[in-house]
């Protein structure tokens, strides 16, 4: 019954993102321990763990933040070694962190383009080496346009000026707008109000709707069950079992995350 | 880290007690000092240019022509050049979070090797300051190598550096100076930022031209460079710029080689400003040029202020030395005056600091 969900996804579509075996340790401490992972095409999988399962340290892994230890990484099949976030990124992978990665005295344009700034063609952009400003505010207007940020009226205010939810909201939009294969959200909404969670939750609907597939750490069990396909219980830091939000309730899932309760044999495969 | 982890925290209390969106809470608060407390936000060099005309305009009406003369202001010019250039240095690192104690010892010593390299092996005298140029910036590598890949704090990277960089001067140079008629008459060159150029009765060298030039490159490219948007997002909070995909380590280097050229330049410029090359000159440079920096509204924590504001800042400590000189005070004065500026300008700093959320 648990395999049902992930078997119909798996067998019509190979993963997007797959991990195998990763092993990551600090010092005497096992973070991720032969742990596996995968990510089909379209979906939304959460990540759920207790504190200290070793979620941040499998994603950080998956997204070039971390070198593992031992283990491979594939993205759409093939074999990918990314020794930092910018090598993901390049393969189309955005991570938005749990502490967001933004300069808060920088504007929200410099930040969307931080790292993949765009300069000016010709003599300008060549020699002089200047920054095109209205094409990378126009840029970051037109993506916070389509999530529909608006609310954010100048493009060129610092980052700093913004709430919780509004930087939030121009994270996901960065990722939204760079992350063409794969999108990984660390804890989003973990520092918002009820209101602002919510405008996050709907906005990475809007991201899975134009098929980009997300991986979504999150200790908020009502959060993962609203918008997860499936969900991934990382216990000990190994994937525990892969859950159907469909037929497990929101106890049973922090049942097998706290190890108060074993899941089925068959699980092991997945 | 806790830095934007408190700033968040206090995000969730405003976002849950505003009924709507920030933007609207903002409004409700527009008063005059709010606004003033985003303009200067958006703008930190805004403070010590008005600190600078209000100096200008008061020792004008204290000492009248004297004080507001061209040749006079044009002297306060020339009497900053050097540490304008090094506070120039100075700035780049500040921005990048850290702090560069050795300015000083680099500018001399490259102001040395210059001068001994003609003087005692006579080397051409271009190659001689092509090699002092080289050895600040290695100066500056070595530092920015022990920052960003032995992960030292720059305190104390550049504390032990500014003794190193100081005894290899002093060792080298066998405390030896290099008197100013044999340079003028066998190597010019050394002394090229001593040029002066004379309009009417103001009176400006080469290395003024070379001070304010510097100044205007820099604030383009830190302005409008991925490069300079580089260096405030690692000043600002350098684990979030790395996770950004900003190569962290080497954006410190390059500053860090930069700044360290940019000091051999200023010792270049020192040889024209003194004529001579003297190892026991620019004591002072290292607190000057902090000093230069803070009251131009630099923020010590780094990310914030910009290098045009430094400039400021060293013209303000000159028109204070000047006027206060021409006035007949004790020089005591003009410490005493800055160490009142320096606590305004951090006060001020953590001010603006305070508008944001």
């Amino acid at each position: 019954m648990m395999m049902t969900s992930t078997q119909s996804v798996g067998a019509s579509k190979a993963p997007i993102l797959q991990a195998k075996n990763l092993v990551k340790r600090f010092g005497r401490v096992t973070a991720l321990d032969h742990c596996d992972f995968e990510l089909y095409p379209g979906e939304i999988l959460a990540v759920i763990g207790d504190n200290g399962a070793g979620k941040s340290t499998l994603i950080k892994a998956i997204s070039g933040a971390l070198i593992p230890d031992a283990g491979q990484v594939y993205l759409d099949g093939e074999q990918v070694h990314f020794s930092s976030p910018l090598d993901a990124r390049k393969q189309g992978i955005e991570t938005v962190y749990q502490q967001l990665a933004m300069s808060p005295a920088l504007s929200i344009a410099d930040n969307m383009f931080m790292g993949r700034e765009l300069r000016k063609p010709g003599f300008m952009g060549q020699v002089l080496r200047q920054l095109d400003r209205p094409a990378m505010e126009s840029f970051a207007r037109e993506k916070l346009n389509e999530l529909g940020l608006m609310t954010i009226q100048n493009i060129r205010q610092p980052v700093e000026t913004l709430s919780g939810g509004q930087r939030q909201g121009v994270a996901v939009a960065r990722a939204a707008a760079f992350g063409s294969r794969v999108i990984i959200l660390d804890e989003p909404t973990a520092a918002l109000g009820v209101k602002e969670s919510r405008r996050v939750l709907e906005l990475i609907c809007e991201v899975r709707a134009r098929g980009i597939p997300i991986v979504l750490i999150s200790h908020n069990m009502p959060h993962v069950f609203e918008v997860a396909d499936r969900i991934h219980v990382h216990r000990l830091g190994k994937r525990l079992c892969v859950l159907d939000p469909a037929d497990y309730s929101m106890s049973d899932a922090v049942a097998f995350m706290t190890g108060a309760k074993e899941p089925e044999t068959d699980t092991a495969g997945v | 880290m806790t830095n934007s982890d408190s700033n968040r925290s206090t995000n969730e209390s405003s976002v849950a007690s505003a009924s709507d969106t920030v933007a609207s809470f903002e409004d409700d608060r527009t008063g005059f000092i709010k606004k003033l407390q985003h303009t200067l936000h958006l703008n930190p060099s805004l403070v010590p240019l008005v600190v600078l005309l209000l100096s200008i305009a008061v020792f004008g009406l204290l000492l009248g022509t004297r004080f507001f003369s061209p040749f006079a202001l044009t002297l306060i010019l020339q009497q900053v050049q050097i540490v304008g250039i090094i506070a120039a240095a100075q700035s780049l690192i500040i921005l990048t979070a850290g702090i560069d104690l050795s300015v000083g010892a680099t500018m001399v010593l490259s102001s040395v090797v210059m001068g001994q390299f003609t003087f005692r092996y006579g080397i051409p005298v271009p190659v001689s300051i092509f090699c002092g140029l080289l050895c600040g910036m290695l100066c500056g590598m070595i530092s920015g190598m022990l920052v960003s890949r032995v992960k030292l704090p720059p305190f104390i990277v550049t504390l032990g550096m500014w003794q190193i960089v100081l005894a290899t001067n002093f060792l080298y140079s066998k405390n030896e100076t290099i008197r100013a008629q044999d340079i003028e008459t066998h190597a010019p060159l050394l002394q090229f930022f001593g040029t002066k150029i004379e309009l009417g009765g103001a009176v400006l060298t080469y290395g003024v031209v070379f001070m304010v030039l510097l100044a205007f490159v820099l604030a383009y490219a830190l302005r409008h460079t991925a490069w300079g948007r580089h260096v405030y997002a690692v000043g600002d909070d350098k684990e979030a710029a790395e996770l950004s995909g900003v190569k962290t380590g080497r954006v410190i280097l390059s500053v860090y080689m930069l700044s360290g050229l940019i000091c051999a330049f200023a010792g270049w410029a020192l040889i024209g400003r003194l004529g001579s090359v003297s190892p026991t000159a620019g004591q002072l440079s290292n607190i000057e040029s902090i000093t230069a920096v803070v009251i131009g509204g630099i923020s010590l924590f780094g990310g914030r202020g910009s290098i045009l504001g430094t400039l400021y800042g060293a013209l303000i400590v000159g028109v204070f030395t000047l006027g206060l000189r021409l006035m007949g005070a004790d020089a005591q004065w003009t410490y005493l005056l800055i160490g009142v500026l320096i606590i305004g300008a951090v006060a001020v700093d953590q001010w603006i600091r305070r508008a944001t959320v």
